[in-house]
Order: C-alpha cells, then structure tokens, then sequence
C-alpha cells in the first residue's frame, strides 16, 4: 500500500461551544511514529481519539489507509489502543484479554487464542495466560495491553500516555520496548504524551499542539534546534527568550549585541540554557542556582532580563552574588520572533 | 439477541415492517393483517403500506439506505402516521376533525393497535434509530442510537403520554367541553385547600392535610432516621445488626398489614386501647384512625428512607476532617457540632424531601387508617373508584399531587447537586471515624428505643396474627383455617385443584412479578449506561425526562393510565401487561440509579478498550460493562421483584376480576374486616420476599469503603 496511513483533512471537533481541535491538517506515513505534545487541553487526546473513532469529527475528514472513516465508529475500524489505565478487563485472564480482539472480528476460538499466545511469547509473557490483570505487575499489565492492541495487526496502534503509570525508574526501558516492538512489526503509531522529554526520545515526528491547532510539526531535532516560535522553543526543554531590534545583521537588546542575518525591525531570540557559557567578572550577577547531579544550573540576572544557564558539573562553580559575564554561541541564536 | 442485532442490522427493520404490515393482524382481537383491513376500509392504513414497501425497496437498491436522504423522509412520515392514525381515529370514528373530511369510512372507527400495529411501531423505531446513528447520533452507535430511541419512545408512550392525557382530563367539564373554567373550579375548591382545622373546629382541605401528614412524617423519619444512623455507624451501640434488619422491614412489609396491626393495637377494640382504658377509666375511642395512625404507620414505613440516605452520608464523610479537628483541640462535642453536622445536613434536607414526597404519594396506610381525614392520593381513589366517577375531579387532585411532588424532588434534586461534600475521593482516606459525643449517643438511644419497640408490637401482631383464631379479641388459640381459607387445595385424580380464595391473586401478582423483574433491571440498566457512558443529542432532556419519573406517585400513574389507556389505539387496560408495563416504568429508575452508580466505579476506557478492537454497543455491553456491574443488576432484579409485589397504589386502578394482584384483593379482606386473613396472605406474601432479600444480601453484601472501625479498634 502506497499513500499516507493516517490522514487529517481540516478536521474541527467541538463540544457544545467549546473548539477542543480547530482545523488540523495532517498526515503520518506508514511506518511511521508520530507524538502529540502539547500542555493539558491543547487538543492532543481528543485528536487521538478521533483516529480511534471514539469521537467523531464535528467538521472535515479523517482518511485511514486512504479510506475515510469520517462517520465510522471505533468499532468498524481497525486501530489498536494502548491506553493510559491499560483498560484490561478485570473478569478476564491475560489470554481471553489478548484473543478477544480476534473473537469479537470473527475469529474461531482456538484460532485467536493460538494468535494472542504467539503475541504474549513476542512481548515476553509466555508463562502468565491464566492470570488475572489484577495479578500482574504495572509493567506487566503495560505489556498485556500493548499485545492486546498489536495482536489484530491494526492499521495503527495509538498509545495514550502509555507511561504515566509506569514507575519512574522503569519508564525509560518500557519506552524503547515499545519503539522496539513498533520497528519490528513495521506498525505506524500515533503516541499521545504530555512529557517533552519521552517525546523527544520516542518520536520519528512531534507534533506540538496548542489550544486545539498546530504549533509545529518535525523531527525532534528539528523542533529542539530550530524552534518556530517562543511557544515552541518554551514547551520544548528550556529556552531564553530575549526581545530587541534587528538592523543592519545586528540583534540589540539591552547591554547585548549580536550578529543576526535576517531582515530589520523587532525580534525575539531564542537560546538555549547549555549554549551560553558563563566567565567571572562582568554586569551579570548570579541569583540563584542549583545543583542538578550531571549539571549546575544559574539564574544569571543581565541588563536583558533574567537568563538560564545550564553548565556541566565539570565546570568550576560559581556562588550567588557572583559577577559573571554570558558568552552566547553565535550559532545557538535562534530568532523564534 | 444482541448479537443478531449487530450482524443483520440495518436490513432488519425494514424487513420488519413488512412483516408487521402483510403477516401479523393489525388491529387489537381482529385477524386480518393490515392489507386486508385497508381494502375493507380503512384506507388510511395504504399510506403505512405504501412507505413499507418504498422502505424495502430503498434497503435492497441503495448501497446503504440508512444514509439515503429519502429513508428519513421514508421513516419519519411513517411513524407521524402511524400515531396520527392511531389517535385521530378512535372506535367510534375521528377524533382529529380532519380525518372525517379525508376518509369518510372514518366514521366505522377502528379498534386499537394489535400485534401487527405495535411491530410496525417497533420498526420504524428501529429504522429511526439506524437513520440516526448514520448521520452521527450516538458516535455512531448503532445499539446505542436504538437504546436511545427506543427509551424516549417507551418512556413517552407510558410515563409522558398519560400524564398529559390526564393533566388534560383536568379541564374537561361534565358535559365534555374544555376550558380554563371546569380546571380552575376544580383546583380552587374548598375542599382542597380549607384550613379550617387550624383556625377551628372544621375539617381541613386534602392538600392541607397531606402537607401537614407530609411534613410531620418527613421532619420525625428524619430525625429517627438520624438517630438510627449514628447508633449503627458512629457508636459501640450492641444491636447494630438488629437495627440492620429491621430497617429493610418495612421494603418488604405489605401495604396494609402494618395499618391492620396498628388497628388491632390501638383501635376502639385494640390491644392497647383496652388495657390503657381499663388502667385509667378512659372510655375507648377512635383516636387512631385519622392524622395518628397514618403518622404512625408512615414513620414506621419512611424511617428506613431516612436511615440509608443518612448513613451513606454519613460514611462518605472523610475522617480526617474530624481527625483535623481533633488535633486542633475540639472536644468530641465541638467537632460533632462545628464539622460532623454541618457535613450532614444536605443529606437529611435530601432524607426529609424523600421521606415528604413518600409519604405524599403514599396511599396504602391512609386508605386503611384515614378514617375520616382524607389526603390527596385517597381522595383520588375515591374520585375514581367511589360512587361517582369523576375523572376530571382526579385529574385536577392529581395535577396538584403531582405538582407538589415534582417541586419536592427538584428541591431534594437541587440540595444535594449544590451542596453535597462529597468527601469520597480517589485518594486514600484512612483515618479513625470520631465515635459520637455521649450527649448525642444517649438522645439517640432514647429516640430509637420506642421506635424499636413499637415495630416490634406490629411486626408481632403481623407474625401471629395470621395463624390464631382472632387476633383483635387477643384469641390466641393457633390455628390455620385463615390460611385455609386463601390457600386451600386438594390433589385429586384431575390433577392439582386449588380452591383458596387468594390462588388467583397470588399467581397473577408472582407472574406479573417474574414478568416486570427482568425488564425493569433491564431498562433501568440500560438507560444507566446511556447515561453514564453515551454522548448523544437531547441526552440532557433525556435525562431530565428519566429523572422525572421519579417524582410521579403511584396513585397518579395508575389514573393516567386509566385515562390513556382504555381507548384505542393503546387500549391495554385489563390485561396483565398495563400491570406489568406499569411496574417496568415505576421502578426503572431504581435499576438505573444502582446502574448509574455501579458504572462511576468503573473507568470507561476498558469500553473504549472494546470498542477499539471491533466490539459494538451492544456486545461492549455484554462483555464489559454487564459482568463488571453484577451487583448493580441483582439489587436491582430484586428490588424490582419486590416492589412488584408490595406496591398497591397504582395498580389499585389496573386490577381486573381476571388479573387481580396480592395487594389489592388484601385491601378488600381488610375493607372487609377480615383482618386474619389479611394477615395471613401478607406473611406467606412476606415469606417469598424474604427468600429474596436473604439472596440479595447474600450476594451483595454490604457496602465497604476499607475503613478500619474505630469501635474495633478501642
């Protein structure tokens, strides 16, 4: 099959007069996995739950697999969803958990139970198909819910904040077991969090989101260097946004001047925290700072207001009260405004 | 079913309809199926022919017809017909004028719907429901767009319908014209709203004796009911369990039997009567009968109510609000006062309406101990029943009742929505419950005892007074020929013969029972999950409308439905279905709050779950939700069996000499005086029920919220 997997037309969803997504173009090729980042009410779950079909689009279209499932409900499409509470069914054992997809489609008994088994060896559960969900550990349960949405082989698998109830410490390695799972069976996946962090590292693609519309649509890379706006290079790891004037190849702010191509008149750079580093004597007085294991961070108080630099442990420290100095990496300017 | 619902789906309903129109007899006694009725007459049926035949075409040729711009032009024509018909052509020819202009073999009038008519009806509800979820309804849910649909209908056609039926009853005059005036003559009159028993001598209207009844049984159930609840949550209190049982009592008690108790305790000739007479050389009299002896029996009734409503609050309050308390420095005393109470008041607000609009719509204890102090829901009756039937003399009472009972609940409704505390959260709430301060506890105890003895006496006179030969002369010798009496039978070589005057009633009230229980569980269940769980259009007016049915009492259902349902097109009256269509809509919201209920416990996402892997509505519902709510359904299933077997007030307009209930042929032994007997038929009554209840227990147990009990712990 050619063609985008997934596909979102002007798609607007609304509740009474509340716009939850206002307008979203969009596509994911297959194979592909792509997040929706965003703050708490940016529209990100809603717009994973229209691919899922549990809500229908108010206004445009959703095309899956080049269909348009616009009208269809979740039950007539074929997506698997991981969800943020696993929803496994308590009154049912680990394997009647994963071969019901199977069933509920038409499948014989037997057939779906031999499938869910061979899904349950794949994600390392081989020993546990009598069990209860309830008799499970988290991750354990985590990986139930994951076999229970690929076993159907879905036209995409949607994960809805699958991490938020998973240990901290454990976070990280159930992470890639689900990159690694998804690269493996070549299955395209939408993936919803509000974790930046968990986002850059899982993503091919981000989507960031804010109140219902895009923000930004790239790379990680993309998005972490070359942010499209202040709220971007905000929402995305730390970011000092510093406001001045462009003219002649030269940003100004106060007590700060750097060169700057692009065209004349008012600007606002963004830089991130590592890319300044920090030399004693000078206008800039330390604030604050604090002491983070691998890195020191300062809140340095300049004439251009207050910056945050991060520096490695490495570095000699600098107590409150100190005069410093900022060297900004010409490179890191990133003008967002 | 749901499952043959889900795989042939759309082109069902449209096969439907024509089987309904060319296959099933169309009219209520007659054979002949639609078609035939129209070619002998009654052409305004070829307009429904017509549409199913244009239906089942569009089904085999459009790729899908449910989203043919035609099928809902198709579909809601027919069913705008179909009423149409129905209504504006009655037995005895057009009732809508157009109709006699349109089709002049109107005037031959036509029966009610039969088999044929209420298949069709349930069709086109169907194709409805499938042209909506086409268009979005539901999200698209095509189970879910027909529970939908087919509620509203259901709950239009047997709550809504006949209470507007009647409420227009209200402003029909003698001679049949309607205006303002007879309504406002009705509703105005001296007798409905006489305060004369205030100022002097004179006797009091019904609307003002059913309010002063109402307030006083709503203000001392509450506060028993609050002393109940502190003794059984709050204190060390040794007959908890006691306290326990005796407050399920009454669900299960019988009308009647306890007013026939009270009588035999406290009447001319009672119990009590005499030895306090005989004690003080007061001559005997007929003081029970009237404000008294209502009072009495609806406290012992309602106090129950109030018991439940009380404790959960009183359980749902968070103890580290009190333990906060105590740290800070109160005396048991004070934080009784400054945080207990406070946190309880929504719920006795919320327990006092209750118990009001109980004992409003209550019709079994002042029918039997009124004596001459009439109350609105008896008076109906007797406007009705009595010696002259006078429908729009109900309907007006009924307007009144209904209004006064409506305002009660959506104030109930309103307190506990606004200020509710609830302080039940997610998180955890471990913390010791304060024990009650012991100038509360001892008030407590002095309120309960009485109360405790007193249901004791009735519960007494209930358990022996069916099995000695006269329980009011205090007769004790044991013996069965009351028992005899309502069940007698013999075995002879014909088989099984049963003679006993109370076989017929008790069979009736045990089919109607099993026949109402599963679909009262089922509706309100149901309509629960739709709730709880669908987005739809309309579903705030839904739920408005569900609500409402609540609110409706007993008595008022039944006249509605005598007003709506002995003419055509829905003439169901007398049959065994208007009782158990009237028990289904009575105590669908039982089963739709224990639903509603059930469902807040569990996270919906294991839906979505189903859902996502191919599973529609209704079978979501089957594999998920309904194994997940047990409990919630057989709490349900019973109580709706329950109730089908003690309620009285609505179905004493719906009996008939060939479908008689339990309750009401007791009514008739106790109007009769043959109280024994009474007695006897309640306990066997009793006994089944209690087989239930002793189930139901079993199976749900008691509510837990995984607190460690203080009084254990000391």
């Amino acid at each position: 099959m050619t063609g985008p997997a997934i596909e979102f037309r002007r798609v607007v969803k609304r509740y009474g007069s509340a716009t939850a997504v206002g307008g979203i173009d969009l596509t994911i090729a297959k194979g592909e996995l792509v997040t929706f980042l965003g703050p708490s009410g940016c529209g990100k779950t809603t717009s994973l739950r229209l691919i899922a079909g549990l809500e229908l689009p108010s206004e445009g279209q959703v095309l899956i697999a080049g269909r348009d499932v616009s009208r269809d409900p979740a039950s007539a499409r074929n997506v698997g969803m991981v969800f943020q509470s696993y929803a496994l069914f308590p009154h049912m054992s680990v394997l009647d958990n994963v071969a019901y997809g199977p069933v509920i489609r038409g499948q014989k008994r037997a057939e779906a139970q031999a499938k869910a088994r061979e899904i349950l060896d794949l994600v390392g559960l081989g020993g546990l198909h009598d069990r209860l969900p309830a008799e499970l550990s988290g991750g354990q349960q985590q990986r139930v819910a994951v076999a229970r949405a690929i076993v159907q082989q879905p036209d995409v698998i949607l994960f809805d904040e699958p991490l938020s109830n998973v240990d901290a410490k454990l976070r990280r390695k159930v992470r890639e077991e689900i990159r690694a799972l998804q690269r493996r069976f070549g299955l395209t996946a939408v993936y919803v969090t509000h974790d930046q962090e968990e986002a850059l590292a899982v993503s091919d693609r981000i989507v960031v989101m804010d109140k219902g519309r895009i923000a930004q649509i790239g790379t990680p890379a993309d998005l972490y260097e070359r942010p499209a706006n202040p709220f971007i290079a905000n929402f995305i790891g730390d970011a000092n946004l510093i406001s001045g004037q462009v003219a002649g190849g030269i940003f100004t702010a106060p007590g700060l001047s750097l060169p700057l191509a692009g065209p004349d008149g008012a600007a606002t750079l963004s830089v991130r925290p590592e890319r300044i580093a920090l030399v004693p004597g000078g206008d800039g007085r330390v604030a604050g700072s604090s002491y983070l294991g691998s890195r020191r961070e300062y809140e340095v108080e300049t004439a251009a207001g207050e910056m945050l630099v991060s520096r490695p442990i490495t570095e000699p420290a600098f107590g409150i009260g100190d005069a410093v100095s900022l060297n900004y990496d010409p490179a890191a300017l990133i003008r967002v405004a | 079913m749901i499952a043959a619902f889900e795989s042939r789906g759309g082109l069902a309903w449209p096969g439907l309809l024509l089987v309904a129109l060319f296959a099933l007899p169309w009219f209520k006694g007659g054979a002949s199926v639609a078609m035939v009725e129209g070619l002998d007459g009654k052409v305004w049926l070829f307009p429904l022919v017509g549409i199913a035949a244009a239906l089942a075409a569009l089904a085999l040729t459009a790729r899908d017809w449910r989203a043919h711009p035609l099928a809902a032009a198709l579909v809601g024509t027919g069913l705008v017909w179909l009423l149409l018909q129905g209504f504006g052509i009655g037995l005895r020819g057009p009732t809508l004028p157009g109709f006699g202009v349109l089709f002049p073999s109107a005037v031959e009038g036509q029966r009610g719907f039969g088999l044929g008519a209420w298949v069709a009806g349930i069709a086109l509800i169907g194709a409805l429901a499938e042209v909506l979820a086409a268009r979005g309804f539901c999200r698209g849910e095509r189970f879910a767009a027909f529970a939908v649909v087919g509620i509203v209908a259901a709950l239009s056609l047997f709550v809504f319908f006949p209470i507007l039926k009647l409420v227009s009853a209200a402003f029909i005059a003698r001679d049949g014209t309607v205006s303002l005036v007879p309504f406002l003559t009705r509703i105005t009159a001296p007798d409905l709203w006489s305060t004369g028993c205030l100022t002097g001598g004179r006797r009091c209207g019904v609307v003002i004796n059913s309010m002063v009844l109402g307030v006083l049984a709503g203000v001392l159930a509450t506060a028993l009911g609050l002393a109940l609840a502190l003794l059984v949550a709050r204190t060390d209190f040794r007959m908890k369990r006691l306290l326990r049982v005796l407050s399920i009592l009454p669900i299960i008690t019988p009308p009647f039997v306890v007013g026939v108790a009270i009588i035999v305790l406290f009447g001319r000739t009672g119990l009590i009567t005499a030895e306090v007479a005989q004690a003080f050389g007061i001559r005997p009299t007929r003081w029970v009968y009237g404000l008294p002896g209502i009072l009495m029996a609806q406290v012992l009734a309602f106090t129950p109510v109030a018991f439940l409503v009380i404790l959960s609050a009183l359980e749902a309050i968070n103890p580290t609000l009190e333990e906060a308390s105590t740290t800070l420095g109160a005396r048991p005393v004070t934080t009784f006062r400054t945080v207990t109470w406070p946190l309880l008041r929504p719920a006795l607000a919320a327990a006092f309406l209750l118990t009001f609009i109980e004992s409003l719509a209550d019709f079994g204890n002042p029918i039997v101990l009124g004596g001459s102090y009439d109350v609105l829901s008896t008076k109906i009756f007797f406007a009705v029943v009595g010696a002259q039937y006078d429908l729009g003399q109900a309907a007006a009472l009924s307007v009144v009742l209904l209004s006064l009972t409506v305002a009660a609940f959506f104030l109930q409704q309103r307190w506990v929505g606004r200020a509710s505390y609830v302080t039940v959260t997610g998180k955890s709430d471990a913390g010791l419950t304060a024990p009650v301060p012991p100038v509360v506890k001892w008030a407590a105890v002095a309120a309960v005892v009485p109360f405790v003895l007193f249901t004791f006496g009735v519960y007494l006179i209930v358990l022996i007074g069916g099995f000695v030969t006269d329980i009011g002369r205090m007769d004790l010798s044991p013996t069965a020929r009351h028992l005899w009496t309502a069940f007698s039978f013999e075995i002879t070589e014909r088989g099984l013969q049963l003679f006993g005057s109370a076989w017929n009633s008790m069979i009736t009230t045990l089919w109607v029972s099993a026949l109402s229980a599963p679909l009262t569980m089922g509706i309100g269940i149901l309509t629960a999950w739709l709730i709880a769980r669908q987005d739809f259009a309309g579903k705030r007016a839904f739920e408005f409308g569900t609500l409402l049915s609540f609110a409706i009492p007993g008595t008022v259902v039944g006249v509605s439905y005598i007003a709506a349902f002995n003419v055509p097109p829905v003439d169901i009256t007398g049959t065994l279905w208007i009782l158990v269509i009237c028990f289904v809509f009575r105590n669908m919201p039982v089963g739709m709050r224990a639903g509603i209920a059930a469902l807040a416990q569990i996270d919906r996402s294991m839906e979505e779950a189903s859902q996502t892997m191919g599973a529609g509505g209704g079978r979501v519902l089957r594999d998920v939700v309904l194994p997940l709510i047990k409990p919630a359904i057989f709490t349900a299933l019973v109580y709706a069996f329950v109730t089908a077997m003690t309620a009285v007030s609505a179905v004493i307009f719906l009996v008939s000499a060939r479908h008689n209930m339990a309750t009401a042929y007791i009514m008739g032994r106790v109007e009769n005086g043959e109280y024994a007997l009474a007695i006897a038929y309640s306990t066997v009554l009793m006994l089944v029920m209690i087989a239930c209840v002793a189930l139901m227990n079993w199976a749900v147990g008691r509510r837990k919220l995984g607190r460690r009990s203080s009084m254990a712990a000391e």
